[in-house]
């Protein structure tokens, strides 16, 4: 260290280093600073033997509390999962319409649906449920399945064509193209008749072509006039609602080759309690029945 | 610099009545190094006008403090009966015939306004009045050291006694100074619990230890700040904590009221006995009780300074000195700056309260309040939040009409059960669907039973036939009406559509 200095003009000490000829006081520290110091270290002793605090190779110090994070957050969720038991009961002990009217039940039921789709569902029918090609838009009012709170829970519960349930709802559309029945033009027409259902002709000779070959083939499942069956799986064609697709191409891919949408059985994938909730957030979304 | 303690043993007599305190200031400027520990004040006892009015301001405050959360108002069966309430768990604030929703917090920060400027107005006006009289720390300060006066005696006991070696009468006393101050501070933090819950049930709990935790911790962390900053840190808090002595400068100016000693009177000062006249000499007979009576530890004839909270003791002490060798009172009093340079000019002094400064601080304050009052006045106990679904932003129903999703929320302030009519003024043609409502068929108009002072929230589906929209983003309007009383509410979103 440089040799003892005093600065001249205050009589004060000074820290003995030298910058370009300023030297720095050495004034003592406030001492509210430095009691709140020592403060500082009494409690970070106490903090140390109290809590976990020194990482060791494959462990660390517990600490006397035996205090953990995790252990918290398990406590906490634990906690959570008791304060909603009464309604989780509630929800299992009422029917669907039941939930649907009582505002309590509703409101906690609507939450906990939306969690679970969220998790579960979005990936297909998208997070508000809007749908994508293939996949239904919840929100609307047609229903290939039917839209009534049993209908859907149904559905839920068992899927659509998968092999976990063998109560999952089945429909065979036929190819009607692949399988010979139609050739690619009566297939054109056929599609051109299903568009002028809904106003959306673009050949209307080709449309009235493809009336007969309609009333033959389709009409046992969709209806006089395409307005669906929901028993059979069979969507309305009447309307401006297209699962997946309502160009031209898309239907006559539709008819030529069929399709089949999958869904999983939830109800062997998660709770009773769930699914209900799933099938009230579902019907809450704007189409229930 | 001989220490105040031994210059205290050497107080003559001047005058008859009359004690000449041979002392200095204990936080003259020059003096106080921010290095140098602080040398303890000793205010001495006044009688007078101020001490007074300071003694009544301090019952009324600490009155309205202790006293308020054990005020009753009856709000009927099931509902808190406590006049003022700040209920968190139930977010509820409660002032007598008031109850303030959370989402009417502005309530609060119009408050805060009004407080911050009429501040700034009376600061501009009588300068520190605050600080002097109103101020928890001066407030709960003076009620500490007239304890400390109680227990120990006035000044020159209380000197004796700091110097004292231990023994057991020092030691008594200190001790039953020092629980008084502590009974005071858990008093303190007390009172401050009773805001936040039922006044006489939290007693009861804290007593019986079933109060929350937090609870105790509250009034731990009060009994330590009072004591600490009532008894031991006293003029400390005002001169080094405290941001608004350096703040308070920008209110005022040259006419501001301050606590001034008329050096323009009182120069040159110098002992008297009785008998002298007072010609060629100023009033002052330099007694320095107004310096003993500054709980700042000031000698205010040094002029103003940051210290110095105005809390006008030296006014009371140098009256009384003044009054016993026949002076006019006055020669420490509320002067301003202005007043003091116009007479050494030789010219009429007059104070001026109404100036620029005053009055606009005085408008703003009164704008803000009755803007407040019409707001408050015009408070509606019904009110509605609409919030629409953003996805998906639309849905086109089998029909080809569009669907669009609202959260839809009611707030029903009035402690009664209401039966509300929500209908869509605009555009026309939309029909609407509650969710969880017994029909399921979209109708023109909603009815809602609302719970009493409650908020509840609806799933509403909005749907219009494609004819009738002609935008992609049409302006909605619903209209929530009591059936009762006539009492609606509006709210204007927007209904959005395909392109077109």
């Amino acid at each position: 260290m440089a040799d003892k200095h005093v600065d001249q003009l205050s009589g004060i000490e000074t820290t003995g280093h030298e910058w370009d000829g300023i030297r720095e006081l050495d004034n003592p520290l406030p001492r509210w600073w430095l009691w709140i110091f020592y403060a500082c270290v009494v409690w970070s002793i106490g903090y140390y033997i109290a809590y976990p605090a020194i990482p060791l190779v494959s462990s660390y110090t517990k600490g006397m509390l035996g205090y953990s994070s995790r252990a918290e957050v398990h406590k906490e969720v634990a906690a959570a999962k008791a304060a909603q038991a009464d309604q989780l009961q509630a929800i299992a002990d009422a029917s669907l319409e039941e939930i649907r009217t009582k505002p309590e039940l509703l409101e906690f039921a609507m939450a906990g649906g939306k969690s679970a789709f969220n998790v579960n569902c979005s990936q297909c029918h998208g997070s508000g449920a809007q749908g994508a090609p293939g996949y239904p838009n919840l929100n609307d009012d047609e229903w290939v399945w039917g839209g009534s709170l049993d209908a859907i829970h149904t559905t839920i519960t068992h899927g659509a064509r998968n092999t976990q349930s063998d109560d999952a709802r089945v429909s065979q559309m036929p190819a009607f193209v692949k399988d010979g029945i139609f050739t690619r033009e009566q297939a054109g027409q056929v599609a051109e008749f299903v568009l002028s259902l809904s106003g959306n002709a673009t050949d209307q000779a080709a449309a009235n072509e493809g009336q007969q070959l309609f009333e033959d083939n389709c009409v046992a499942c969709h209806g006089e006039g395409g307005v669906g069956t929901a028993e059979l799986g069979a969507p309305p064609l009447n309307n401006d609602i297209w699962l997946y697709g309502g160009d031209k191409a898309t239907i006559v891919e539709s008819i030529a080759n069929s399709r089949a949408g999958v869904m999983p059985a939830w109800g062997k994938i998660l709770d009773d309690v769930t699914v209900k909730q799933l099938t009230i957030y579902v019907h809450s979304l704007g189409g229930g029945q | 610099m001989t220490t105040e303690t031994e210059i205290a043993q050497n107080e003559r007599a001047a005058a008859p009545d009359i004690t000449q305190h041979d002392v200095e200031a204990v936080n003259k400027s020059e003096h106080r190094s921010l290095y140098k520990k602080r040398v303890k004040i000793h205010p001495k006892r006044v009688w007078g006008t101020f001490r007074k009015l300071k003694w009544w301001i301090m019952a009324i405050t600490l009155g309205i403090y202790y006293i308020t959360p054990w005020i009753r108002w009856d709000r009927g069966i099931g509902n808190p009966d406590q006049a003022v309430l700040i209920d968190f768990p139930h977010r509820r604030f409660y002032f007598f015939f008031i109850e303030i929703w959370p989402q009417e917090v502005y309530y609060f920060a119009g408050l805060l306004i009004m407080a911050a400027v009429g501040l700034f107005f009376i600061t501009s006006v009588f300068g520190r009045a605050w600080c002097g009289y109103a101020c928890p720390q001066t407030v709960w300060t003076d009620l500490f050291i007239w304890v400390e006066r109680f227990v120990e005696g006035d000044r020159a006991a209380r000197i004796r006694l700091d110097k004292a070696p231990m023994s057991f009468s020092k030691a008594v006393k200190r001790v039953l100074k020092h629980t008084i101050w502590l009974v005071i501070s858990v008093a303190t933090g007390g009172a401050w619990i009773f805001y936040f819950a039922d006044a006489p049930t939290l007693a009861q709990d804290f007593i019986l230890l079933d109060a929350a935790p937090i609870a105790y911790m509250t009034v731990g962390v009060l009994t330590f700040t009072t004591y600490s900053l009532g008894g031991l840190m006293r003029e400390q808090v005002c001169t080094y904590m405290c941001p608004w002595p350096r703040i308070q400068g920008a209110m005022m100016d040259e006419h501001s009221l301050t606590v001034t000693y008329k050096h323009d009177r009182g120069e040159p000062r110098a002992p008297y006995k009785k008998g002298e006249t007072f010609e060629n000499r100023g009033d002052c007979v330099d007694c320095k009780a107004c310096v003993v009576a500054c709980p700042a530890g000031i000698d205010i004839r040094d002029g103003q300074q940051l210290e110095c909270i105005t809390c006008a003791l030296c006014i009371d002490a140098c009256d009384d000195v003044m009054s016993k060798i026949g002076r006019p009172r006055g020669l420490i009093d509320y002067d301003s700056v202005a007043a003091m340079n116009a007479r050494i000019e030789g010219k009429p002094a007059k104070l001026r309260p109404i100036r620029f400064r005053t009055v606009a601080y005085f408008s703003l304050w009164a704008a803000i309040g009755i803007f407040m009052l019409v707001v408050f006045v015009g408070r509606t106990e019904l009110d509605i939040n609409v919030l629409r679904d953003r996805n998906p932003i639309f849905t086109r129903l089998g029909d080809g009409s569009i669907q669009n999703a609202y959260t839809f929320k009611i707030l029903n302030k009035a402690r009664i059960e209401r039966s509300v009519f929500l209908e869509i003024t605009e555009p026309e043609g939309a029909r609407m669907k509650v969710v969880g409502a017994a029909e399921t068929e979209p109708a023109m108009t909603a009815l809602f039973e609302l719970n009493p002072d409650t908020l509840q929230s609806f799933r509403l589906l909005v749907q219009i036939p494609d004819d009738m929209i002609n935008d992609e983003a049409m302006d909605i309007h619903f209209q929530l009406r009591d059936m009762s009383n006539g009492e609606t509410a509006t709210y204007d979103s927007v209904f959005r559509a395909p392109e077109r």
